[in-house]
C-alpha cells in the first residue's frame, strides 16, 4: 500500500455482536481481517479493503459494516481526493492507471432524462396478464427481396436470423476475465431463457460446446480460441472491433491469469501473456471489415449471422452506416459506461460517448439512408434495469445487452476490483478456492430470475403504452420525452421535451 | 474435379462447389481473384492455377492448398491447420494470427506477415517466405516461427520496419549476414549458421520439397540471424491498479 494514500473505507465491527467465528477472515482474499491471539479478537486493516462487502454479508451475526473512511485532505473542489491519490499511485510506481467495471463517474445519465408515455383514456392501455404481449425479437438482415418460384410459393430469402424471447442478451465477457462458474451460470440461464450469452474473446470451453445454440462466439483483434468447431458450435460470430469502456485500445490478460484451463480455452501457452492489439491489423478500411465478416460467412456457410461490435464514439452514426453495408447482420453499440474486467482508467473515465446519444443518431442515420432493415441494432453500456431496456428499444435498439447487471445477479458488489483477479464473489477471478463460491445453480436461477422479472416489467410498460408488440416499440420515439435536457441534446436524441405535445 | 473459373464465376458460388463436392483433390484452371478459397476447409487437396484473391484458405483446418501463382492478402488468416504453398509472392496479412499448420511462399510477403502468431500444444505453425517480406513481420508474434530466406533479386532488405514489434514467444529467422534494421526493444537478435540449427534445418528441407530447383544445403550454409523476444517483459510493470 502506498504510504501516502490513507484507507478509503473503514471496517466497523460490533464487538457485542461479534462471536469471533473468523468468517471473515476466511471469506477475504484481500486478507482485511486477521485474528489477534493477544487481544482474542478480530482486527481489520481498512487499507487492504476494496469494499466488496463479502465479510458483511457472509457475518453470521451482523457485526461488521464498511464505511466510506472520513479521513479527509484539506477540502479542495479541483483536486478531489481520489485525483490526488491517482497522483500518488502513479509517482509511487510509475505505472498507467488500471481500473475495472464501467466508468463510475459523473457524467449525465440520460437514461435518467427520458420519461416513458402511457395511454390514458384513448388507445387504452392493455393489460399483459390477460392479454397476449409479444416481446420475441429477430436479430438479423430483415431486407429480402420478397421472391416466388414459377408455382407462385415464396421462396424463402431472408438472411439467417437470431431468435430471442426477450429483447435482452448477455455481454462479452470472456473465461479468463470472468470464472468457469460464471461462465456456467450465464450459459444455463440464456438457454432456459431463450437468449443469447457471448464468449468474449477468450474461447470456448469445451464444457459449454453443448449450449452452443444460446452461444455468441467473439472473434477479436487477438484471435483466441477462434478455430472451425468453435466457429461452428455458436448461434452467431461477434466481431469485436471496439469495446465502450475502452474504445481504441486493445486488451491484454497477463501470463500470470492464463490458468491451466483458460490456456485450452483461449489455445495458447500457459502464462504466456494474452495481448488482443487496439486494432484488428487486417482491417483498416470498411472494405477489410466486410473481408473477415465474408470469411467467418463462408467458413460457416452463410447459416450464422454475423455482428459487428462497436464502441460508441463521436461518429458513430457514419461508421455504423458503413458496417450495416460491409455485410453485417448485426451492430452491437457499447456506450461509454460499459464494464470492462480491466482498461486502463483514462481511457474508460474520459474516452466515447453515453449510448443513448449513439443510438439515437445511428437509428436516424440509417433510416435516413434507407438501410435501417438491412442490419439490427443491439444497445450496450449501463443498461440497469427493465425501464433502460424500453427507453432504448424506442430510441431505434433492436435488442439490448446487459452485463454489469448480470454480475450483480451474481453477486458481484461493484467493488471495481476485478483486475486483481481476488474476486470474492468468485466472478472476476481464476483462484479456485474463490471460483469455488459462486455457485452455478444457485446462479443461473438468480439470472433467469433477473431476466424473467425485466421482461415483464416491460411488458407492462408496454402494455401502458398501448402496444402489444415490441416491434412496434422499436424507434418509436414519440413514446418518449426529455426532462432538464437542452435543445441540442433533445435534437441529438431526436426527442420532444416533457410537457411538449405533437 | 477439375472447375475452370472465369471473370463472371463468382466466389460464393465456387466456394459452394468446393464445400458440396466429396472429391478430395479439386483443380481450379484460370482462378482470377476469386476470394475465401478453401475457407475452413479440413481435408482437400485443392491446386489453384492462376491467381486466387483475397482470404485464400482462412480458419484452413487441414488438407493442402498449391497456388501456382501469387496469392493476394490474408493468405491462411487464423488457420489451424494444413498446407498452403504459394509458387509465387505473397500479398499483405499472411498468415495473420495462424496457431497451426504450413505457409510456403517461394517468392515475397507483403506488409505485416505472420502478425500475432501463436502456437498452442501440438499446434506450431510456420511460415517460410523464400524471398524478403515487409514491414511489421511478426508482430505481436506469440509463437510459431518465421523464416525468411532472402532468395530476392531486387537489392532490397529482406525485412523491413517495425519487425517483431510486441513480439512475446515464437522465433524468427532471417538468411542475412547483418541485421538490416534497428530491431525494437522487445526483440534479441542472435547470429547462427543455419545448418547448426536443427529445427530451421528440418523446415527448410520440408519447404525445399515443396520448390523444385530449392538446394537445402545451400541454403543453410549461411549466416543467419534468430529473433526471440526479450526475455525481460516488456508489459510487467506497465500498470499501476486504480
Amino acid at each position: 500500500m502506498d504510504m501516502y494514500i490513507p484507507a478509503e473505507y473503514e471496517v466497523v465491527r460490533n464487538a457485542e455482536n461479534c462471536t469471533v467465528c473468523r468468517s471473515c477472515e476466511r471469506q477475504c482474499a484481500n486478507g482485511v481481517h486477521t485474528f489477534d491471539k493477544d487481544l482474542g479478537k478480530m482486527t481489520a486493516d481498512g487499507t487492504k479493503c476494496v469494499n466488496c462487502h463479502r465479510c458483511v454479508c457472509l457475518c453470521p451475526t451482523h457485526a461488521i459494516k464498511i464505511v466510506k473512511s472520513d479521513d479527509t485532505y484539506r477540502l479542495n473542489a479541483n483536486w478531489s481526493m481520489q485525483t490526488m491519490n491517482e497522483v500518488y499511485r502513479q509517482a509511487n510506481s510509475g505505472g498507467v492507471l488500471l481500473s475495472s467495471m464501467g466508468n463510475p463517474n459523473d457524467y449525465p445519465k440520460y437514461f435518467d432524462k427520458i420519461l416513458i408515455n402511457a395511454s390514458q383514456v384513448t388507445n387504452p392501455s392493455i393489460d399483459p396478464l390477460r392479454e397476449p404481449m409479444e416481446t420475441t425479437v429477430y436479430l438479423g438482415k430483415k431486407d429480402a427481396e420478397i421472391k416466388r418460384d414459377g408455382n407462385g410459393n415464396l421462396i424463402d430469402t431472408l438472411a439467417p436470423q437470431l431468435k430471442l424471447n426477450m429483447p435482452i442478451m448477455f455481454s462479452a465477457m470472456s473465461y479468463g476475465s470472468i470464472s468457469y462458474n460464471a461462465h456456467a451460470s450465464l450459459a444455463r440461464a440464456a438457454e432456459e431463457l431463450g437468449v443469447f450469452y457471448n464468449t468474449g474473446e477468450g474461447g470456448l470451453h469445451k464444457d459449454f460446446y453443448k449450449y452452443g445454440k444460446n452461444t455468441i462466439v467473439q472473434v477479436a483483434s487477438g484471435r483466441f480460441g477462434v478455430h472451425a468447431d468453435y466457429l461452428e458450435a455458436a448461434a452467431a460470430i461477434e466481431i469485436k472491433m471496439g469495446q465502450g469502456a475502452k474504445p481504441g485500445i486493445g486488451g491484454h490478460l497477463p501470463g500470470i491469469k492464463i490458468s491451466d484451463d483458460v490456456s485450452k480455452t483461449r489455445m495458447i501457452p500457459k502464462g504466456v501473456d494474452a495481448i488482443s492489439p487496439a486494432p484488428h491489423h487486417d482491417i483498416y478500411s470498411i472494405e477489410d471489415l466486410r473481408q473477415l465478416i465474408y470469411t467467418l460467412k463462408e467458413a460457416t456457410d452463410y447459416r450464422k449471422p454475423i455482428i459487428v461490435k462497436i464502441a460508441a464514439v463521436h461518429n458513430v452514426a457514419a461508421i455504423a452506416s458503413g458496417i450495416a453495408r460491409s455485410g453485417a447482420d448485426i451492430i452491437a453499440i457499447d456506450g461509454f459506461r460499459g464494464g470492462t474486467g480491466a482498461a486502463p482508467t483514462r481511457i474508460r473515465d474520459n474516452v466515447g460517448i453515453p449510448i443513448e446519444l449513439a443510438l439515437a443518431r445511428v437509428d436516424e442515420r440509417l433510416r435516413q439512408e434507407g438501410i435501417r432493415d438491412s442490419v439490427s441494432v443491439v444497445a450496450a453500456g449501463s443498461i440497469r434495469s427493465s425501464a433502460d431496456v424500453v427507453k432504448a428499444i424506442a430510441l431505434g435498439a433492436d435488442a439490448c445487452y446487459i452485463g454489469t447487471a448480470t454480475l450483480l445477479a451474481l453477486g458481484c458488489h461493484l467493488c471495481r476490483s476485478c483486475h486483481t483477479g481476488k474476486c470474492n464473489w468468485g466472478i472476476a477471478t481464476q483462484l479456485p478456492d474463490l471460483v469455488k463460491r459462486l455457485d452455478p445453480d444457485n446462479g443461473y436461477q438468480r439470472l433467469v430470475n433477473l431476466v424473467t422479472a425485466w421482461n415483464h416489467e416491460i411488458k407492462e410498460m408496454m402494455g401502458g403504452m398501448g402496444l402489444n408488440s415490441i416491434e412496434a416499440l422499436r424507434g418509436n420515439r414519440l413514446m418518449l420525452r426529455g426532462v432538464g435536457l437542452n435543445e441540442t441534446e433533445l435534437k441529438v436524441l431526436g426527442l420532444l421535451h416533457a410537457g411538449e405535445d405533437m | 474435379m477439375v472447375i475452370v473459373l472465369n471473370e463472371s464465376i463468382d466466389f460464393r458460388a465456387l466456394n459452394k462447389r468446393i464445400r458440396g463436392t466429396d472429391e478430395h483433390k479439386i483443380t481450379l484452371n484460370g482462378c482470377i481473384g476469386q476470394r475465401y478459397i478453401g475457407t475452413g476447409v479440413s481435408d482437400k487437396q485443392i491446386e489453384i492455377n492462376g491467381t486466387p484473391g483475397n482470404a485464400l484458405g482462412a480458419y484452413l483446418n487441414g488438407g493442402e492448398i498449391v497456388v501456382h501463382g501469387n496469392a493476394q492478402d490474408a493468405t491462411g488468416d487464423t488457420m489451424n491447420n494444413g498446407e498452403i504453398v504459394i509458387h509465387g509472392n505473397a500479398g499483405d496479412a499472411t498468415g495473420y494470427a495462424m496457431r497451426g499448420g504450413k505457409i510456403y511462399i517461394r517468392g515475397n510477403t507483403g506488409y505485416r506477415a505472420g502478425i500475432h502468431m501463436k502456437a498452442y500444444m501440438d499446434f506450431k505453425p510456420v511460415i517460410v517466405i523464400g524471398g524478403r517480406a515487409g514491414s511489421f513481420l511478426g508482430e505481436y508474434q506469440a509463437g510459431g516461427i518465421i523464416v525468411v530466406l532472402g532468395q530476392n533479386d531486387d537489392g532490397l532488405p529482406i525485412i523491413n520496419n517495425f519487425c517483431g514489434t510486441g513480439m512475446h514467444g515464437g522465433k524468427i529467422y532471417l538468411r542475412c549476414n547483418a541485421l538490416p534494421h534497428k530491431i525494437p526493444e522487445q526483440v534479441c537478435a542472435k547470429k547462427i549458421r543455419g545448418c547448426d540449427d536443427k529445427e530451421l534445418s528440418e523446415i527448410v528441407k520440408d519447404y525445399c520439397k515443396c520448390f523444385f530447383g530449392m538446394n537445402y544445403n545451400e541454403l543453410l550454409d549461411a549466416d543467419f540471424f534468430v529473433l526471440t523476444p526479450n526475455s525481460e517483459n516488456p508489459y510487467k510493470r506497465m500498470y499501476t491498479d486504480n
